[in-house]
């Protein structure tokens, strides 16, 4: 599926979208980690909870816990909101 | 691709089985260039001296607007440097570097805590506080520590990091910490230091616990707080819940403690554990409050601190805006003023617990940053001082180190 990558996370993808699979998106954080090693834990804590300035989209709809279902034609956006200065 | 270091250590740590020296001995360091590391809260920045310490260079910034705690060189094998480093959006990790800061590599398995089962109480690394390289018979070993409250090592010099099961989950460690409090930037464990002559003794400062003692390799703690006062806490002489904010321990008599706590400055010699408040000798126009404390490598009598206001609403910043530094030679028993060099008027300066440093040259250059962004060395202990840098970001941690 397809997945967009913030600035925030483009030293690990070089790349503004990638491909990625899953059928949850735990598997696709796992896949990206796969990937792109260490990519995870910068977004995602040792709890498995989605970190706190690090929003998700599937298909435009935020999404808040790792167990949302996931089809291979979703698009996923990862986006960095909310803290800076 | 790994380039070739651009340097090595000329002074190793102290090693196992240092005893103590005389109170005045001093030896001159070989001749080399002052590494200064300087994390803030928006990067990194190296800065290297001229063999004289009067010429410096400034390299950075590494890793623009990433929140850097702590930065540091291993002095074991002079190459290894370590970055703890998060940004606003992005968990903590570290990177780490063997060519001085040339290029960086993070690392594979950053300090985590183990995922908790259901319905426990579960804890997250916010950030990696300190870096702590261990005893010099265990070369590759590190420490690092965090907020909240957690102690990891690395047995391969930084690549991978495990939890610290004997302080993260000892039966104590709910009553010890209060993860959900804390200062304004968390509860913290601020420190390790290790006994050069015992790499299983080692004491942790935290910042709702005060100071714990392990003689067992960090698998059992026990409080040692002694006298150290927590006038925020309805009994102020409890056993634990003090706020430490540095420990130092004297590299050439380890049984000699330095603590700069939330309230006040104190002495522990060891076997003994009641400490003294040597800050009740310093100006009482002064008070003895602030973050760091800072020890003369080759005096254990000479220790520094950085002043500042707890008073009224505690501003944390130079008392009546004259920045100075307090210098003790006879193991706090007096204090004396150092501010040659310091703005004399309108210097609110605050220095942070990693904020101020000494390097092991002879005479010993000493170096603090503030949260404002300046950077200050003095290269005669103290007599003078200047300013190396403003306008940098928040300055978190500064640390010196002699090179080739």
């Amino acid at each position: 599926m397809r997945v967009l990558i913030p600035s925030q996370l483009r030293s690990y993808t070089h790349a503004a979208e990638v491909a990625g699979v899953g059928s949850t998106l735990e598997e696709l954080t796992q896949n990206l980690d796969a990937q792109f090693p260490g990519i995870r834990f910068r977004i995602i804590d040792e709890q498995d909870r989605i970190r706190r300035h690090i929003r998700i989209f599937v298909n435009g709809e935020a999404v808040n816990t790792l167990a949302t279902a996931l089809a291979a034609s979703d698009e996923v956006q990862i986006v960095g909101a909310l803290t800076g200065g | 691709m790994q380039r070739k270091p651009a340097g090595r250590i000329v002074r190793k740590a102290p090693l196992a089985g240092a005893r103590r020296a005389h109170p005045r001995a001093t030896h001159r360091a070989a001749a080399g260039t002052t590494l200064l590391m300087v994390g803030t809260r928006k990067g990194a920045w190296l800065f290297r001296s001229d063999p004289q310490r009067r010429k410096w260079t400034i390299d950075g910034p590494h890793f623009l607007g990433h929140i850097v705690n702590h930065l540091t060189l291993d002095p074991r094998d002079g190459t290894t440097m370590l970055m703890a480093s998060k940004t606003g959006h992005l968990g903590p990790t570290i990177f780490r570097s063997t060519d001085m800061g040339r290029t960086w590599t993070e690392a594979s398995r950053p300090p985590a805590f183990p995922k908790a089962a259901e319905g426990a109480r579960a804890l997250a690394v916010d950030y990696t506080f300190s870096l702590a390289p261990a005893h010099p018979s265990e070369p590759r070993a590190w420490y690092a520590t965090t907020c909240p409250p957690g102690l990891f090592r690395s047995e391969d010099a930084g690549v991978t990091w495990t939890p610290v099961a004997g302080w993260n989950e000892h039966p104590m460690y709910w009553k010890w910490n209060n993860p959900d409090a804390g200062t304004p930037d968390g509860s913290i464990l601020q420190w390790v230091t290790i006994d050069p002559r015992d790499p299983a003794h080692m004491y942790i400062v935290t910042s709702e616990g005060g100071v714990f003692e392990s003689h067992d390799h960090a698998d059992t703690w026990r409080p040692l707080n002694k006298n150290v006062e927590a006038v925020f806490m309805p009994n102020p002489n409890p056993e634990f819940g003090q706020d430490t904010h540095c420990l130092q321990m004297h590299p050439l008599a380890p049984d000699r403690l330095y603590q700069q706590s939330h309230c006040g400055i104190y002495r522990l010699d060891r076997p003994g554990d009641e400490w003294v408040r040597i800050g009740r000798n310093m100006p009482e126009e002064i008070g003895d409050i602030g973050f760091p404390i800072v020890l003369h490598p080759r005096d254990p009598e000479r220790a520094w601190v950085f002043p500042m206001d707890g008073t009224t609403v505690w501003p944390r910043t130079s008392p009546g805006g004259r920045p100075a530094v307090y210098l003790t030679r006879d193991a706090g028993e007096s204090w004396e003023r150092q501010d040659r060099g310091l703005p004399r008027a309108q210097g609110w300066m605050t220095v942070k617990r990693q904020g101020f440093c000494a390097d092991d040259r002879d005479p010993l250059g000493l170096y603090f940053g503030t949260t404002c962004g300046e950077l200050w060395t003095s290269p005669d202990e103290g007599r003078r001082w200047r300013q190396l840098a403003a306008h940098l970001p928040e300055i978190y941690s500064v640390a010196a180190m002699t090179v080739a």
